[in-house]
């Protein structure tokens, strides 16, 4: 006779139930982990980048009193802005520093001064004034320049005053100098505006990425109004209109494929159409645009069709039964309870545009240049090829740079993943 | 669709007005965008550079100078020194590059292939040298090699004596098993893959080099070329070489977690990270400025690039820029490019390239 009321309580029901539940047990913990691995190495991530990144949005610059001498800069009087523009700017900021600590006498010792300022962009600058306002020449005044890269990365902490002096890019006198400058105020920290509003440069003091920042929205810009109306035409012709037949589903199977061909491939197809057959130039957005409008093409499709094909057959059903015809249903009805999930899904496919090196290495928008693109036919470069571009540079000061664009890339694709989730929750449907 | 555009749009506003309204000092921090403003209104054509991605700092650094004084406009793509050339030699007209960077002299079959398509004049200009390290992290022994240890060390085969030129696999595993006097430590190395010119320069300056040294090596050389390339260019694959990725940064900073491990990349990586990394001297020569100028140092390479003569006529600006590079001022001694790195050429061969860029003399290979 057994003693127990039921089989559930039974001591073998009793070890299997013990047993589900620990299989329980075992899969939460398992999800658990997953999410755990997952946020840790988000954190690292942001760690890393924002850790290093930051610094980049401060820098040190430097006040100096410098005197346009006309017997450098213009030995003949003439005031002609382009025989200006080749003058010998950088005797005029030797001489400053020299004046500013008249006992160096060194040769060496010079020089070591003059690095302590930017030495490319000190005498830009001056030279830039002198081709604007040519009236200078030979008047005194203070301009104030960004400090050498090097003097602004041992001011930043990353370049160790112990370390022995032949281990490290700045001198024990280059540090007694700044030490003096910083205490004096001439040496001041600040916000870095020039990395928002400067082109790519090759001294890290002066660099910024306004040309690829603006490069990376005007090529969104061409791949928008690329890769949407058409992506979407194709995905209600092919979803609604099309026939059945094997010419189709070839189609379709090779839409599908597309979505997961590497990109690179993508760069080849677009120097091969745009630029050596319809010859248009190299490294210019349109081009950039439209060869990342045919990556972003498939993935628009795919998610067109998903959307679609959500919505219940009713609605189409509903609309034909009162006599609509066949594109008044689909357009006037269907498509619009797709509508959010399409955007969702474009905006996605953008986001990943945004994103890409690979393609544009081909068309020639891997590049080093000196000018802020005004419209998509000037050369540019974008976000994802600056920050390739920096990261091989060999200067201590590109990897705050570096970190920093990254920093940027990853703020703009927040904010249009942030704003697709916005429009999905505002129009999204439920059935 | 209008919606994503507005917002992308207004967020470079709020980004870039953010900018504005943070800087309250009276700083003019920099002077880039003045240059932009002035030379919009005297739009001339752009001069286009393509090429090694060695040359390109250098290439970008006279880009930006002969910006600020003429307000020409010069683009420099980094392709590699055979996409460069590839590239160069499509043609010649305002949609070809007007120049190309090389790490290396243009080949023969490169310059037929130019010949091929119309590019007829091509004008060779040398602008320095790059010196190639062997690099360990700073508290690691300092290594001594020769060119032929380097050689025993990354081959993937090594004759069995220097006599004897049967190829066995690399038998050594450590740097001991080569020499005694080097550390008892696993042979390991990351260096730039096959892609890089580093790599060619690597493989053809220290591993040829070193292949010489075997005397039955340096016989096979005269009677049959494309076996000694062989012997001689090939790395090994048993895990004692790795091919690191373009990136030199990545190499330095796989040897600070690796101490055992040695890196090659370019001189001016290790000029830039002396606080982390140190050269291993190569044939008792140290890898210095001083001694890759001089020549002394064993593994340093020429830098080039190469003019279309028949793009000059129609943008002057071509050659102007050309000038900017060959100037004193730029790859002279003491110029602003041996401040990023580059080693000057003697004065007189310096001489040589500038009156060749002068007259447009074109060079036959």
């Amino acid at each position: 006779m057994s003693s127990s009321p039921s089989i559930h309580a039974s001591e073998r029901a009793l070890k299997r139930l013990k047993k589900r539940h620990a299989r329980e047990r075992r899969f939460k913990v398992m999800g658990l982990s997953a999410i755990a691995i997952a946020v840790m190495a988000l954190i690292w991530l942001l760690y890393s980048v924002i850790g290093t990144g930051y610094k980049a949005f401060y820098t040190h610059s430097f006040t100096l009193d410098v005197e346009m001498t006309e017997s450098v800069l213009d030995p003949t009087g003439a005031r002609d802005p382009d025989a200006l523009r080749k003058s010998n700017y950088r005797r005029i900021v030797q001489n400053a520093m020299y004046e500013r600590f008249p006992d160096v006498t060194d040769r060496k010792a010079k020089k070591e001064l003059f690095d302590i300022i930017s030495t490319s962009g000190a005498p830009n600058h001056l030279r830039q004034m002198a081709y604007n306002d040519p009236s200078i020449i030979g008047q005194s005044f203070t301009i104030t320049v960004p400090t050498s890269d090097d003097v602004d990365q041992l001011l930043k902490g990353n370049i160790d005053r112990d370390l022995d002096e032949s281990r490290r890019k700045v001198s024990d006198r280059q540090i007694a100098w700044v030490d003096q400058l910083m205490e004096t105020g001439e040496i001041k920290s600040g916000f870095n505006k020039g990395f928002f509003v400067n082109p790519d440069s090759r001294d890290a003091e002066l660099a910024g990425i306004a040309t690829a920042f603006l490069g990376s929205l005007m090529t969104l810009f061409v791949t928008a109004l690329m890769a949407i109306p058409v992506g979407i035409g194709a995905a209600i012709w092919l979803d609604e209109f099309a026939p059945r037949n094997r010419f189709v589903d070839f189609i379709e199977i090779n839409i599908n494929n597309l979505a997961a061909v590497p990109s690179i491939i993508f760069g080849v197809l677009g120097l091969a159409i745009f630029i050596n057959f319809f010859g248009l130039p190299r490294s210019i957005p349109i081009v950039g645009g439209l060869v990342l409008g045919l990556r972003a093409l498939p993935t628009v499709i795919i998610a067109t069709r998903a959307t679609l094909m959500a919505v219940p057959q009713s609605i189409r059903d509903g609309a034909l039964s009162i006599g609509a015809s066949h594109v008044q249903a689909v357009f006037h009805h269907k498509l619009p309870h797709a509508g959010p999930g399409i955007l969702t899904g474009s905006i996605i496919a953008m986001a990943q545009a945004l994103g890409e090196t690979a393609p544009l290495l081909m068309i020639g928008m891997v590049a080093f240049l000196t000018e802020v693109p005004n419209s998509p036919t000037d050369p540019a470069t974008v976000l994802p090829v600056q920050i390739y571009i920096w990261s091989s540079n060999a200067e201590r000061a590109w990897v705050e740079k570096t970190s920093a664009a990254i920093m940027i890339l990853l703020l703009v694709l927040i904010l249009i993943n942030g704003f697709a989730i916005w429009l999905r929750n505002r129009l999204e449907k439920r059935w | 669709m209008k919606n994503l555009l507005l917002t992308g749009m207004a967020a470079t506003a709020l980004i870039i007005a953010g900018c504005g309204g943070g800087d309250s000092a009276p700083k003019k921090s920099t002077t880039k965008t003045e240059t932009t403003k002035t030379t919009a209104t005297a739009k001339k054509a752009e001069i286009r550079v393509v090429g090694s991605s060695t040359v390109y700092p250098f290439s970008t650094k006279v880009a930006q100078e002969f910006k600020n004084k003429t307000g020409q406009n010069v683009i420099v793509e980094s392709t590699g020194s055979g996409g460069g050339h590839k590239l160069f030699c499509e043609g010649i007209g305002s949609t070809t590059p007007d120049m190309t960077n090389s790490s290396r002299r243009q080949k023969k079959s490169e310059f037929d292939k130019c010949g091929a398509n119309g590019v007829d004049d091509i004008i060779e200009v040398k602008i320095g040298f790059d010196g190639i390290v062997l690099a360990n992290t700073i508290d690691a022994p300092q290594m001594n090699l020769t060119l032929k240890q380097v050689y025993q060390a990354f081959a993937k085969q090594v004759p069995m004596s220097d006599t004897d030129c049967t190829m066995q696999d690399n038998p050594y595993k450590t740097w001991a098993d080569i020499d005694a006097s080097l550390p008892a430590t696993k042979i390991e190395a990351y260096g730039p893959p096959p892609t890089s010119g580093t790599r060619d320069a690597f493989v053809e300056i220290a591993m040829e080099g070193g292949a010489k040294k075997y005397a039955c090596l340096k016989e096979l050389r005269g009677k049959d070329k494309g076996a000694f390339k062989v012997a001689s260019h090939t790395l090994r694959e048993d895990g004692h070489w790795n091919d690191a990725g373009e990136n030199d940064n990545a190499i330095v900073q796989t040897l600070g977690n690796t101490p055992t491990a040695i890196g090659i990349f370019g001189y001016s990586f290790l000029d830039q990270n002396a606080d982390s990394v140190k050269g291993a001297n190569v044939d008792g020569i140290e890898p210095t400025f001083e001694n890759i100028a001089s020549g002394d140092y064993g593994i340093a390479r020429s830098l080039f690039f190469y003019i279309k003569k028949a793009n000059v006529a129609a943008n002057p600006g071509i050659q102007e820029f050309a000038l900017e590079f060959t100037a004193e001022e730029a790859s002279g001694p003491g110029g602003y490019l041996e401040e990023i790195g580059l080693v000057p050429l003697p004065d007189a061969e310096r001489a040589a390239y500038r009156a060749a860029v002068e007259n447009l003399t074109p060079y036959s290979q």
